[in-house]
């Protein structure tokens, strides 16, 4: 296991991957630190679960190398990889018993009976279904035997997890229990794990980086907070959360934020993490969430504050907090949600939107 | 769900009636049959007697075909299983996105009279056959081989009729394999071949016991390739069956046989669900 440690345990370099014309995997270039949790996000097409697949020998690169602890892989056949993989229905084996299951890694290692025995209630203990191991897979529920195909990819202590979408199949509540039932046992474990998903709320609560895919592309790569609160294109604020996008052209600086003229004639004061000239055309993303819901009458005064005034046309509770629609002069709409105050507002009712500098990004516009 | 309970039963309707007046009255009547009397005129006595059964039993005569049948039915089995399962798992694993053709080309011999693909292998096998008339032109041989006429020629004809049920039994319990199972055993450790091994074929046994139990049914009582193919000493119990029904018109003593036939059938279709439990492994597989 400690052998090189300077290499990241998983390593892309200039991976593509076609299937006839279609590109699946474009210039991929990733690497995947060595006990770390790593999720391939983005909608169903994007090559997500094709650079999954590559890593375990199921698909060939078009171009470009795989390495893993250093070594590159992409001749080696997948039996020899050392890889634990977890899938979305499962996959258990449904002639052979929980134990068997569990087994069926260690059998082709070599391991010792007495050892795998032990080795097998070990893992079966992990993943809390002790004294299971005569069941056969149906006679157990969904949650339960995925945690068996960990118990399975984890017994044989492998190199890199993979798992494509393996909460999928899952009903909510179970799914956010399974979530950090995986969560834990990756930490406890410490390792490498790359995981699949199109689920935004799995990529960000359990990743130590999110890598955003579009059409095959990488679009960002980063922490939870740096590609929620950072996005680096409209693609990835959009994916991410209840964006709105407001379209305008840079005024000029102003301390150290950026005022921009917008489309339909109103101003805004922008954060600037770039320099922009004016005339720049730019794209403000503000997240639904940063909206300070207010009614006309309590409108602070403030430079730095922007504001937007407008009538709500639509709301929908959801428990916690509400999502309001809010129609402006122009009828262009924004997206607010707040947090359930005393009195919701109601559809119909004049509000103004208030957002400060710090929480209006401006992207390029392309 | 208490209301509609009578529903399936009114769907089912049609098919039972069917079922009941064509199998299981005709049934009824030739157990009946198997009990009367023939008398030297020609006319049948009904009566109620086992003098066909004892008949049956008086010598090793019969019995020995009946032998011979279950034999020549078990190697027709292991023959269409192992020639069968090759081209199932060849469908089964092809990309090609004309997988129905391929499965239309195995169907397509059903579109052919059974009588007629019987008959061709005379053409093919004969004295004056295509192979025996190759090989004499060649020189290889001066002498036709005598190739029809045995066992051999029968098996052929059993399997050209028999084998497209077996591979599409197969086929068909293959194709319900989760093919995550398969990369489940590659990423664990196991060569394709394990693979195969551990997960393809224990999961496609379903497919496999149904395809041998319908092609020994089919064997036991088929009589065209035995009596176009086989010769006097290749014949199988339906032949006798038949010579006894449609040649001298002793129909009691032929419903017995059938009646025979129908009960080492029916014990051999109880004992192997009893104890390869065909039940057992599809519930396994839920």
């Amino acid at each position: 296991m400690n052998q090189e440690p300077n290499h990241p345990m998983v390593q892309f370099k200039g991976v593509v991957k076609r299937f006839d014309k279609l590109v699946a995997v474009e210039k991929m270039d990733l690497d995947i630190a060595r006990g770390s949790f790593v999720t391939l996000l983005g909608p169903s097409g994007c090559g997500k679960t094709t650079l999954l697949r590559m890593v375990a020998g199921l698909e060939q690169p078009t171009e470009g190398d795989i390495f893993i602890k250093g070594r590159r892989i992409n001749d080696v056949p997948i039996h020899k990889r050392n890889l634990g993989m977890i899938f979305q229905n499962y996959a258990l084996f449904p002639h052979k018993t929980i134990f068997d299951n569990v087994a069926f890694g260690l059998k082709y290692r070599k391991v010792a009976k007495s050892e795998v025995k032990a080795r097998v209630e070990g893992a079966l203990e992990l993943v809390r279904l002790p004294g299971y191991g005569n069941r056969k897979p149906a006679q157990l529920s969904g949650g339960q035997q995925q945690r068996v195909a960990l118990a399975r990819a984890i017994v044989i202590q492998p190199d890199v997890l993979l798992m494509d979408e393996p909460l999928s199949a899952l009903d909510e509540n179970l799914r956010e229990e399974m979530r950090r039932e995986i969560d834990n046992l990756q930490q406890m474990l410490g390792v490498t794990t790359l995981f699949v998903t199109h689920d935004q709320r799995e990529a960000l609560s359990m990743s130590d980086k999110i890598v955003v895919m579009k059409d095959g592309r990488k679009q960002q790569e980063g922490s939870p907070e740096e590609v929620y609160n950072e996005s680096a294109n409209h693609f990835v604020a959009d994916f991410l959360g209840h964006s709105n996008f407001l379209n305008g052209t840079v005024i000029g600086a102003e301390g150290d934020a950026t005022r921009v003229r917008l489309e339909n004639g109103g101003e805004l004061l922008a954060a600037s993490s770039q320099q922009w000239f004016p005339g720049d055309k730019v794209e403000a993303v503000v997240r639904a969430q940063k909206f300070q819901i207010l009614s006309d009458l309590e409108v602070p005064a403030s430079r730095d504050m922007n504001s937007f005034p407008g009538r709500i046309i639509e709301r929908s509770y959801m428990g916690g907090e509400v999502s309001y629609f809010v129609e402006q002069r122009d009828k262009t709409v924004i997206h607010a949600m707040s947090m359930v105050r005393t009195r919701p507002f109601r559809r119909g009712e004049d509000v103004v939107l208030v957002v400060a500098a710090r929480h209006c990004r401006l992207l390029p516009k392309t | 769900m208490q209301k509609s309970s009578w529903r399936p039963w009114a769907l089912l309707a049609p098919s039972l009636t069917a079922v009941f007046l064509l199998l299981l009255v005709p049934l009824c009547f030739i157990v009946v049959y198997s009990f009367w009397l023939r008398a030297p005129t020609g006319a049948d006595i009904a009566a109620f007697q086992l003098g066909n059964y004892k008949k049956f039993a008086a010598d090793f005569f019969y019995p020995s075909i009946l032998l011979r049948t279950i034999r020549v039915a078990f190697e027709t089995v292991v023959l269409c299983l192992l020639m069968g399962y090759i081209p199932a798992y060849f469908f089964y694993r092809s990309k090609t996105r004309h997988k129905s053709v391929l499965l239309l080309l195995i169907m397509i011999p059903f579109w052919i009279s059974f009588i007629i693909r019987t008959l061709s292998w005379i053409n093919i096998l004969g004295d004056t056959g295509l192979i025996n008339h190759v090989l004499v032109r060649v020189g290889i041989i001066s002498e036709p081989l005598n190739m029809l006429y045995n066992e051999g020629a029968v098996l052929m004809g059993l399997i050209q009729y028999l084998l497209p049920f077996m591979i599409l039994n197969v086929y068909v319990s293959l194709e319900g394999i989760d093919k995550s199972l398969l990369e489940a055993a590659r990423s664990l450790g196991c060569t394709e071949w394990q693979a195969f091994r551990e997960v393809t074929l224990p999961l496609s046994l379903p497919g496999v016991s149904a395809g041998c139990l319908l092609v020994f049914v089919l064997t036991s009582g088929t009589y065209l390739p035995p009596m176009i193919l086989g010769g006097p000493r290749n014949e199988m119990i339906a032949n006798l069956i038949f010579k006894r029904v449609i040649g001298t018109l002793d129909w009691p003593f032929g419903s017995a046989i059938s009646v025979v036939l129908l009960t080492l059938l029916i014990i051999i279709i109880y004992t192997y669900n009893r104890y390869l439990g065909i039940n057992q492994i599809f519930k396994s597989l839920q």
